[in-house]
């Protein structure tokens, strides 16, 4: 099949995905948690029911704003607030206990100094650095030449957009929240894809030596040759995660949609970004030569 | 080559996974209505005794417990003693939080761009209030002298301080029955005391803590055994806080509190059920469509898969790695990851079974995906290595979390290369030559 031929295509679909990922980014920016920003967040389960309002205005009655309070199932709030003194969180506890009337327990409870934001995003930046770095030089070693290297890691770049931008629509309208397990999945989606591209890059590689050929040619087959089992890879990976995302419990779900997201555009990026990339520069370089 | 055939293999498998299947077993459990209780490890040979019990080792946000960091503010210290302070700092957390009695607590430091962290893990502890309170102060004790009359009355340290005690214990005041903190001093302290009441007889001898007040009982006479009373208004729980700072030693430096994760033993439970439904769940459908797939071979690539499963749960026992939530979902992601070596392997196989004889065809296949097979899974260990942060680089993330879910991706991303290559190749060439004849 001559799947290089509909290269515009391709480009297109990822741009208009990104697209409106940049515009949610643009209009709606990241809903960071307080893992970057600093602030409180309590889960707190009450013995004796409460209404939302009943548990939000005596919070507020403590002098502490509410950022979001999120009724979340069994007789449980999960609230958000500023950072908060030991204080004021035994004070929130038994103003909380006194109203409802009943034992309140406290699941969770996490505070953030606003020192800790600043610090995880340069050292995520790092990591993010690092790791793309080491996958650059491995790959452009292993297929002995740049542009693999380069178009992989700008495949992989395109699904961390395609995440970011996801996650600006779904922190706008579902509240997701970039926290730290954003960050984590983050890099596991930049190795994940780079798996994918490795594979086709392998068969391109392979017919390389045996046929030869334009890497045109070369690059049709090898992504016919891997269509089925990249598809077959991802849904076994995809079936794991749904069964998460449904049943894994709210501290691992958006955990799990993010994999979900990257593990989608990780599949689509190797066959449609990255090879139709190297092709591209390819047929660039050939004609500067000429020329 | 008779020994190394693959059905000698395979039996070596199986024993091998017969194994690892009793280390994953839970402690106790029930099959078709009897209790079960499965057996550590307890060699005795001669000399050597070796004892491990097989119990998965569960992080903070399963078991339940506290995350705490600490920030100590050096900028008092001269440049050349920071080193000693911030190891001091620790040492004196790390007694503290001994003596404080949670089991298997952590203290580490971290540093980054010249901020000093501690970070405190105490497992299982229900509310941290007392842990942060004792933890964070200071905690100099002073004795100081009265000087001046009527409204000149002034406060004037002296030598005697809390490093000079050589213990503190509770006990109760023997009049009121009030909760007091019994100190003896060392022997240089217990003179500096002696000559200090000597010169105070009659007069306040005022106790601080951190520049406050605790108590100022009058002198009535020299007092020379190198021990006394500290007796505040203190409630039992404070008179214990303070018997253990005071043993532990002052901080160097004040910390303060700047984070603090602390997660329910019922939130922990809760998550581990569900995601444990989860995975459950997952296996099943990716085996379902495994065999959908692939038929036969999906059957072998089952088996294998299994095998997977039952080997890193053992082996997360035997290392052992404390399994977090991120954790649990880098060993489903593995998991998925696992079924693609022998995704590849099979589709592989598709193409050259219409060139070659079948048992060719096999061999071919396994040794033509390997390279893509390692190159790629190479790239998957590059990035669990920078989230393990294995060297404890600063610059990068030092989290508990995301070094769990890294450590149990780069495990799973390791046994399924064995899993995958071995295990389900060796199936296949008996499952193979079994067809021919």
């Amino acid at each position: 099949m001559n799947w290089m031929k509909y290269r515009l295509i391709y480009f297109a679909v990822s741009v208009s995905v990104i697209g409106a990922g940049i515009i949610g980014l643009i209009s709606w920016g990241l809903n960071f948690g307080v893992d970057f920003k600093g602030g409180a967040s309590l889960e707190y389960k009450f013995e004796k029911s409460i209404s939302t309002e009943k548990v939000q205005s005596k919070i507020e009655d403590k002098g502490v704003e509410i950022t979001s309070i999120q009724d979340i199932s069994g007789g449980a709030y999960l609230i958000k607030l500023r950072s908060i003194s030991q204080e004021e969180r035994q004070d929130i506890k038994s103003v909380l206990e006194e109203t409802s009337g009943g034992a309140v327990e406290e699941l969770r409870f996490e505070n953030v100094g606003p020192s800790i934001g600043p610090e995880l995003i340069k050292k995520t930046f790092y990591a993010l650095a690092i790791a793309a770095g080491g996958i650059l030089i491995w790959v452009s070693l292993q297929f002995k030449s740049l542009k693999f290297g380069v178009s992989a890691i700008l495949a992989t770049l395109h699904d961390i957009l395609v995440l970011l931008g996801g996650f600006a629509i779904l922190g706008h309208f579902f509240g997701a929240e970039i926290d730290f397990l954003f960050v984590t999945a983050a890099l596991t989606i930049l190795s994940f894809s780079v798996h994918d591209t490795i594979v086709v890059y392998d068969r391109i590689r392979e017919s390389q030596k045996r046929l030869g050929g334009s890497l045109y040619d070369l690059a049709n087959k090898a992504i016919t040759q891997t269509m089925v089992r990249s598809l077959n890879n991802s849904f076994t990976i995809i079936f794991m995660l749904v069964a998460l995302v449904l049943l894994g419990g709210v501290s691992i779900k958006w955990f799990a949609i993010a994999l979900l997201i990257g593990t989608v555009s990780g599949t689509y990026s190797s066959p449609f970004v990255a090879v139709p990339l190297l092709v591209t520069w390819d047929e660039i370089q050939k004609k500067l030569k000429k020329s | 080559m008779r020994f190394s055939s693959p059905l000698t293999k395979i039996i070596f498998i199986f024993i091998l996974a017969v194994v690892a299947g009793i280390i994953s077993l839970p402690k106790n459990f029930k099959l078709l209505g009897r209790q079960f209780v499965r057996p550590d490890l307890n060699l005795q040979m001669g000399k050597i005794s070796i004892v491990r019990n097989f119990d998965l080792i569960l992080g903070l946000d399963l078991a339940g417990g506290s995350h705490l960091v600490f920030e100590a503010d050096f900028s008092n210290i001269p440049e050349e003693r920071r080193a000693n302070a911030v190891s001091g700092v620790r040492d004196v957390i790390e007694r503290r939080v001994n003596l404080f009695g949670v089991g298997e607590p952590s203290v580490q430091t971290a540093s980054f761009e010249g901020k000093q962290r501690i970070i405190v893990e105490l497992p299982g502890i229900k509310d941290p209030k007392d842990a942060i309170e004792l933890i964070g102060k200071t905690a100099q004790l002073l004795f100081a002298e009265v000087e001046g009359e009527g409204e000149n009355q002034k406060l004037v340290p002296t030598e005697l301080t809390g490093a000079d005690l050589s213990s503190a214990d509770v006990t109760f005041d023997q009049t009121g029955g009030k909760p007091v903190v019994a100190i003896k001093f060392t022997d240089e302290g217990g003179k500096k005391f002696t000559s200090l009441t000597q010169k105070n007889v009659g007069k306040p001898l005022p106790i601080l803590l951190d520049g406050q007040l605790v108590s100022a009982p009058t002198v009535q006479e020299v007092i020379t055994g190198g021990s006394a009373v500290i007796s505040g208004d203190f409630t039992l729980e404070e008179a214990k806080n303070l018997a253990i700072q005071l043993n532990a030693g002052a901080l160097p430096v004040p910390v303060k509190l700047v984070e603090e994760r602390t997660v329910g033993a019922s939130l922990g439970a809760e998550s581990v059920t569900k995601s444990v439904r989860a995975g459950l769940v997952g296996l099943v459908m990716v085996l379902a469509f495994m065999v959908l797939a692939y038929r036969g071979l999906g059957l072998v690539a089952s088996v294998g898969l299994i095998i997977f499963g039952v080997l890193t749960l053992a082996l997360y026992k035997i290392l052992p790695v404390t399994l977090t939530l991120p954790g649990i979902a880098g060993f489903l992601l593995s998991v998925g990851m696992a079924v693609d070596s022998n995704i590849l392997i099979f589709e592989r196989f598709k193409e050259e079974k219409g060139k070659r004889p079948i048992a060719d065809a096999l061999e071919v296949s396994f040794g033509r995906a390997w390279d893509s097979i390692r190159d790629a899974n190479i790239a998957t260990l590059l990035t669990a290595f920078v989230l393990a942060n294995p060297f404890d680089w600063q610059f990068l993330h030092t989290s508990g979390p995301v070094r769990g879910f890294a450590l149990t991706l780069a495990l799973g991303i390791g046994i399924s290369l064995f899993t995958g290559i071995v295990v389900s190749r060796n199936l296949l060439r008996v499952f193979v030559k079994e067809k021919k004849q």
